[in-house]
């Protein structure tokens, strides 16, 4: 299951400090890698950027060699209707079968599907997906993210 | 003592060698290594059913560095303590509130006894908690305060704040400050806040805790030189400097009991005069410590060595992340910051996981070094960006630039 609906997610650790999201921004720009979804999460003096790219591998490598410290972890995305009640299901299932969520982020998705991002602990990540499909929730595979 | 004895012999030396205090130059040094690698009680020289004190203070790494007292050295200090104290003719009628920290430092206790030694009333009010003590040295009518000379401008500019007139509202006469170095400029600003004598006081806990030397009113330190005898050398050589020449100031005590000491390399360094000062005393004259021959920092009185909180780094996480000390005022106050870079191995994903380790590394850094760090957690390379070159310790205090 992970082989198949574990995404490539990066984390990105930055300090408070002016201009350092323009850099990270502008190594991707200059590798030429497209963001497809990102969260910011920020305590008082640092914050984590969470990325899921078209080019993992490549952004991980333009990353590192600028300089940043960084993470790779699977998390997965589920495609849900864009109407009440869509994270609900989703977040239901997983509570259910006890499965704590660690963070959640929205990828843009149309005006009929929204795309939602969940990151669970790694032991559980078999689980979650698991019990998701078995719930009928729609597992959104990598390469609607990557090239 | 089987560790002079060695030291000795290795040496070729003999009681017989030792006629008088001129001979004291030939004899070996004693370093605070020595200390740790007696831990805890190898340079105890009486049983230790006749220690009836120890005290401590935090160690280069890890161990702590370990001082005992006899009854008879209790009553050394007393007496060292209570001549302090006499320069200002402490006695009774006086309220002396003692600021210094109470506990495993030297600081705290040996104030108290000088103080009642001279049958002063003593004020335990050790350190922290600010406000309070301005309410008990008004209330209590303290006439004498005793702390390291930033805490005593904090307590005044934080007074100030309060709208107390210092002047007015309080009636200290005399300030017996140490632990720390203290510019010109501060002791002025002191003297001008409080309306006070400064006195400064020196002392190291190896040596037997404050009470080493004394100011008199003149400002002048006066070594009490029956129980402590003072040599400046040579950091390189070794050699015995003469008077009026800068070098570090090495001890050797006379009369303890419990750990005496031959020729401990303080590593303050000083110059001695031996000359009569204004007040009619003739004991050596030392100047105030000009600096440090090794690394230590100090922090509020407290000293603090790089290596302890690599120290703590290290034995955290397991590996030795890139670190800077930055030290800096806060208001009067030093605070002191650990700038710790997270990298790829450190780095977990969730703002939750930093904070604990951050946290984690506070509680740790306050339980090695007795004092209270601010851990700040930074990219890779900041360090360096930020401070030019690889430098391990940024002191951003300015001694001057207090605000009077």
């Amino acid at each position: 299951m992970i082989k198949k609906y574990g995404i490539k997610q990066l984390s990105i650790f930055l300090e408070n400090r002016k201009g350092r999201l323009l850099e990270v921004t502008e190594a991707l720009r200059d590798a030429s890698i497209n963001i497809r979804a990102l969260a910011l999460a920020e305590s008082a003096e640092f914050g984590i950027l969470r990325l899921v790219v078209n080019n993992p591998e490549k952004a991980r490598s333009v990353l590192s060699s600028s300089g940043f410290t960084l993470k790779e972890q699977d998390v997965f995305a589920v495609e849900v209707a864009d109407e009440p009640g869509g994270f609900y299901n989703v977040v239901r299932i997983l509570t259910e079968n006890d499965i704590n969520v660690d963070y959640t982020y929205a990828f843009v998705g149309d005006s009929k599907r929204a795309v939602l991002i969940f990151k669970v602990p790694s032991d559980m990540l078999d689980k979650a997906l698991e019990t998701l499909v078995q719930g009928g929730i729609t597992l959104v595979e990598p390469m609607f993210f990557y090239d | 003592m089987p560790f002079y004895k060695k030291r000795f012999d290795e040496l070729g030396l003999k009681p017989a060698h030792v006629k008088s205090v001129e001979d004291l130059k030939n004899l070996p040094f004693t370093t605070k290594q020595d200390l740790r690698d007696h831990y805890p009680f190898g340079l105890f020289t009486t049983p230790m059913d006749q220690v009836v004190r120890i005290h401590s203070s935090s160690g280069t790494t890890g161990k702590p560095t370990v001082v005992g007292y006899t009854a008879h050295d209790m009553g050394v200090w007393k007496e060292v303590m209570a001549r302090t104290m006499s320069m200002m003719n402490v006695g009774p009628g006086d309220v002396v509130h003692n600021a210094y920290g109470y506990g495993l430092f030297t600081g705290g206790l040996g104030f108290h006894y000088g103080a009642e030694e001279v049958g002063a009333a003593v004020v335990p009010s050790s350190g922290g908690f600010t406000k309070r003590q301005l309410l008990l040295m008004k209330d209590f009518g303290a006439t004498v305060l005793c702390s390291t000379p930033s805490f005593a401008l904090h307590l005044a500019e934080v007074a100030k704040d309060e709208g107390y007139d210092l002047k007015k509202d309080f009636k200290i006469r005399a300030g017996f400050f140490g632990a720390e170095p203290a510019s010109e400029g501060l002791r002025n600003a002191l003297r001008d806040a409080w309306g006070l004598v400064y006195i400064e006081a020196y002392g190291l806990s190896e040596i037997i805790g404050p009470g080493v030397a004394s100011g008199c009113p003149y400002g002048n330190l006066h070594v009490f030189e029956d129980h402590f005898i003072p040599e400046v050398i040579d950091t390189e050589t070794g050699e015995v400097l003469p008077d009026g020449q800068e070098g570090e100031l090495v001890f050797t005590t006379v009369t303890k009991q419990a750990l005496p000491i031959i020729r401990y390399r303080t590593k303050d360094i000083t110059v001695l005069h031996r000359e009569p000062c204004k007040c009619g005393r003739t004991i050596t004259i030392m100047e105030s410590v000009k600096g440090r021959a090794d690394d230590m920092l100090i922090v509020n009185g407290v000293n603090v060595f790089p290596s302890q909180v690599e120290h703590v780094l290290t034995k955290l996480e397991g590996i030795t992340p890139n670190y800077v000390i930055v030290l800096d005022k806060k208001g009067v106050l030093d605070k002191l910051e650990v700038w710790v870079e997270v990298d790829d191995r450190t780095f977990a994903d969730g703002i939750g996981a930093l904070e604990t380790l951050k946290t984690k590394l506070q509680q740790e850094m306050l339980n090695e070094l007795y004092i209270n760090v601010r851990v700040k957690l930074v990219e890779p390379k900041t360090l360096e960006r930020s401070m030019g070159k690889a430098k391990r310790i940024i002191d951003k205090r300015e001694a001057e630039g207090l605000k009077s």
